[in-house]
């Protein structure tokens, strides 16, 4: 069984949800990656998004945009990303997960990514750009290494899309919730819990709420109707500014004992 | 029987072009080519759009013998496409009143577009304010400092026009932005994209619309010398009038076709936009296309004098022309395009946009290596007179450096 797999079944045997921080890799050196990876399993992360920067993040808002700026301005690369998360493996035991855009990985060439990122302990990978209609070549490569392709499905995805993009998922299924791209924002309109209540209906996978998520009124809101939450770009600032006991403090809300019953 | 046919169901010109988008915009994707398909086999849609491109437009636009220009290269007849005389100045209308009267068509009555030179977006904005449409613009930060009048121009029409800060500041980064506000807006707001890239359908759909140029031209050229051209020539930067004049003739193998990219400060040097002669394969903005990119596969800003050229990528369709050696494809320097800027003003009373100096100056090259009772024709796909400051200013610099 699958890393991922395995934590999503501990989580519901437990009555849990859960909570999937997303970090820039190479966001304040590379020789953080390891470290933060650890302090994000230590305050209770499930899964771990590990963002791999690209210079044309269509799907990201000012946060990320920026955080993969820094990330590449000091040099940060696949290939050291790569190398991070085998030296992270040794003492990071939860899931790990790429989120990349196309053409890092298209210029890597597929079969040595999905190789090479197998051999580093990645569990499953995000591309934003690859919607289903695209995806027949990068999935079969990730799929013989053991490597989930996580499928996203939004606002705008009509229900039989959505019933065939989860039958085709095995991970989990990431929701997003916003008719937008990636960034903080203040409140969900009514539309975003009848999306998760609908795609939760029909997904044989877990169904993760991610995009726009930063306080925890929002999620106290949405984790009713879904098995997570990916949180980035607070993520992201808080790491920024190195405030380690806000991280901690915002990452405490889905801990059990202040779990909604 | 037509035996080039491409692209495909799924918008692949060979392994080029697909629907490299993120989920949020795919129903609108798939909806626009299911839009297109209908409207392109109905009769009184393209009816709608050859009365506004006569009427409003004004063509068909000449095609002109360059008497002057074709003795200065002392060789092949030089033939000019006028697409600098179409109203508001350059090729992109044709597209934009093509993809406006398809918005309306499903409803959207909200637009949104990125431009590089402006052109596009003063066409966009100019077809929004004839149809009563929304308009917002989204213009790299550089490019408003290089093409304040038609900024100025853009408002005018009533469009708001948005600077973009971000990376490199140039079309690249605007295309970027205007697919993050499309990705918000996706239910009321067509994204009107200026030239043959993006996700399926763009590019099949703009070069259609552009296809006019390559059509007029094939009849004007025959109706005059009662055969075809023996190569036609146009400037690239994402392709759209180098695809609306190459289309037509693609089965014509006898009709040399040739892409004019910018060179920059030269292909031996970093600054550049030349992604067919230096770039390599990649996704970029929803397609499979050359590109300029590092070893990592992060995307290199483009450099050309031309805005309209600083892109670092080129369309699907072309980037097969290439593989499959239909078209060929050349570039030409900063320099050289600024000399044939001012040659086509002194010879022939022509004042070409900085994008279309780049085909003439080639074109010169070409002539020069061939037969005297043989034809060129150049697309001119727009006036220069948005260029006029820039070139001055350029101009002078270069005189005090001297």
């Amino acid at each position: 069984m699958n890393r991922i797999e395995q934590s999503f079944r501990a989580l519901k045997d437990q009555d849990r949800k859960a909570f999937i921080p997303y970090i820039m890799g190479g966001d304040g050196g590379l020789d953080k990656l390891s470290e933060r990876l650890l302090t994000l399993e230590k305050f209770g992360a499930t899964l771990i998004e590990v963002g791999v920067p690209f210079s044309d993040p269509v799907a990201d808002g000012p946060t990320i945009q920026q955080a993969g700026i820094r990330a590449l301005k000091n040099g940060t690369t696949l290939n050291g990303i790569i190398s991070e998360i085998t030296r992270a493996r040794e003492v990071v035991s939860i899931p790990i997960v790429l989120m990349t855009y196309l053409n890092p990985v298209y210029s890597y060439g597929i079969s040595r990514f999905a190789q090479d990122i197998a051999k580093a302990g990645v569990d499953g990978c995000i591309i934003p750009d690859l919607p289903i209609e695209e995806e027949d070549l990068f999935a079969d490569e990730l799929e013989d290494k053991g490597i989930e392709l996580i499928r996203l499905v939004t606002l705008t995805s009509p229900i039989e899309r959505i019933k065939e993009i989860s039958s085709r998922g095995k991970g989990f299924l990431y929701s997003v919730t916003v008719k937008g791209i990636t960034g903080t924002r203040n409140e969900f309109a009514q539309e975003v819990v009848d999306f998760l209540k609908q795609v939760k209906e029909v997904s044989p996978i877990p169904v993760v709420a991610g995009f726009g998520i930063s306080n925890e009124k929002q999620i106290k809101e949405l984790t009713p109707h879904c098995d997570g939450v990916i949180v980035g770009s607070k993520i992201v600032d808080l790491l920024n500014r190195n405030d380690l006991d806000g991280l901690e403090r915002f990452m405490s809300v889905l801990k059990p004992e202040k779990n909604i019953r | 029987m037509k035996s080039y046919t491409l692209p495909n169901e799924k918008g692949q010109f060979g392994i080029y072009g697909g629907r490299f988008v993120p989920e949020t915009l795919m129903k609108a994707v798939l909806e626009l080519d299911e839009a297109y398909k209908i409207a392109k086999e109905d009769p009184s849609f393209q009816q709608e759009i050859d009365g506004y491109l006569s009427e409003y437009v004004g063509r068909e636009t000449p095609l002109y013998f360059a008497k002057n220009l074709t003795k200065y290269a002392g060789g092949a007849q030089i033939y000019l496409k006028r697409e600098d005389l179409n109203h508001t100045g350059a090729h992109k209308i044709n597209n934009a009143i093509g993809q406006a009267l398809l918005a309306i068509r499903m409803g959207k009555r909200k637009i949104v577009a990125e431009t590089g030179a402006g052109q596009h977006g003063v066409a966009t904005a100019t077809v929004c304010a004839l149809l009563n449409l929304e308009c917002i613009i989204f213009m790299g930060e550089e490019d408003i400092k290089r093409q304040a009048l038609n900024v100025f121009r853009m408002e005018l029409l009533g469009a708001k026009v948005v600077s973009v800060t971000s990376g490199s500041s140039t079309l690249k980064d605007a295309v970027n932005e205007a697919l993050r506000y499309w990705v918000e807006h996706v239910e009321d707001t067509h994204y009107l994209l200026g030239s043959v890239m993006g996700p399926h359908p763009f590019p099949k759909m703009v070069r259609d619309f552009q296809s006019v140029i390559g059509k007029e031209t094939k009849k004007q050229f025959f109706a005059q010398k009662g055969k075809l051209p023996e190569a036609v020539v146009a400037c690239i930067g994402g392709g759209s009038n180098a695809a609306g004049m190459f289309y037509p003739f693609i089965e014509d193998q006898e009709v040399s076709l040739y892409g004019v990219e910018a060179a920059g400060q030269g292909t031996e040097t970093d600054f550049h936009a030349a992604s067919l002669t230096k770039g390599r394969p990649g996704v970029l903005h929803g397609a499979l296309m050359y590109l300029l990119q590092d070893d990592d596969g992060q995307i290199i800003e483009a450099h050309s004098v031309s805005a309209g050229l600083d892109y670092p990528g080129v369309g699907p369709e072309h980037s097969y022309l290439k593989d499959s050696g239909r078209a060929q494809y050349h570039s030409i320097t900063d320099k050289e395009a600024l000399e044939a800027f001012q040659l086509l003003s002194k010879l022939e009373g022509i004042i070409p946009a900085l994008e279309s100096a780049h085909a003439i100056s080639f074109a010169v090259k070409l002539a020069a290596n061939m037969k005297e009772t043989e034809h060129i024709v150049v697309c001119l796909s727009g006036r220069g007179d948005k260029d006029v400051t820039a070139v001055k200013e350029r101009l002078e610099r270069e005189k005090d450096n001297e």
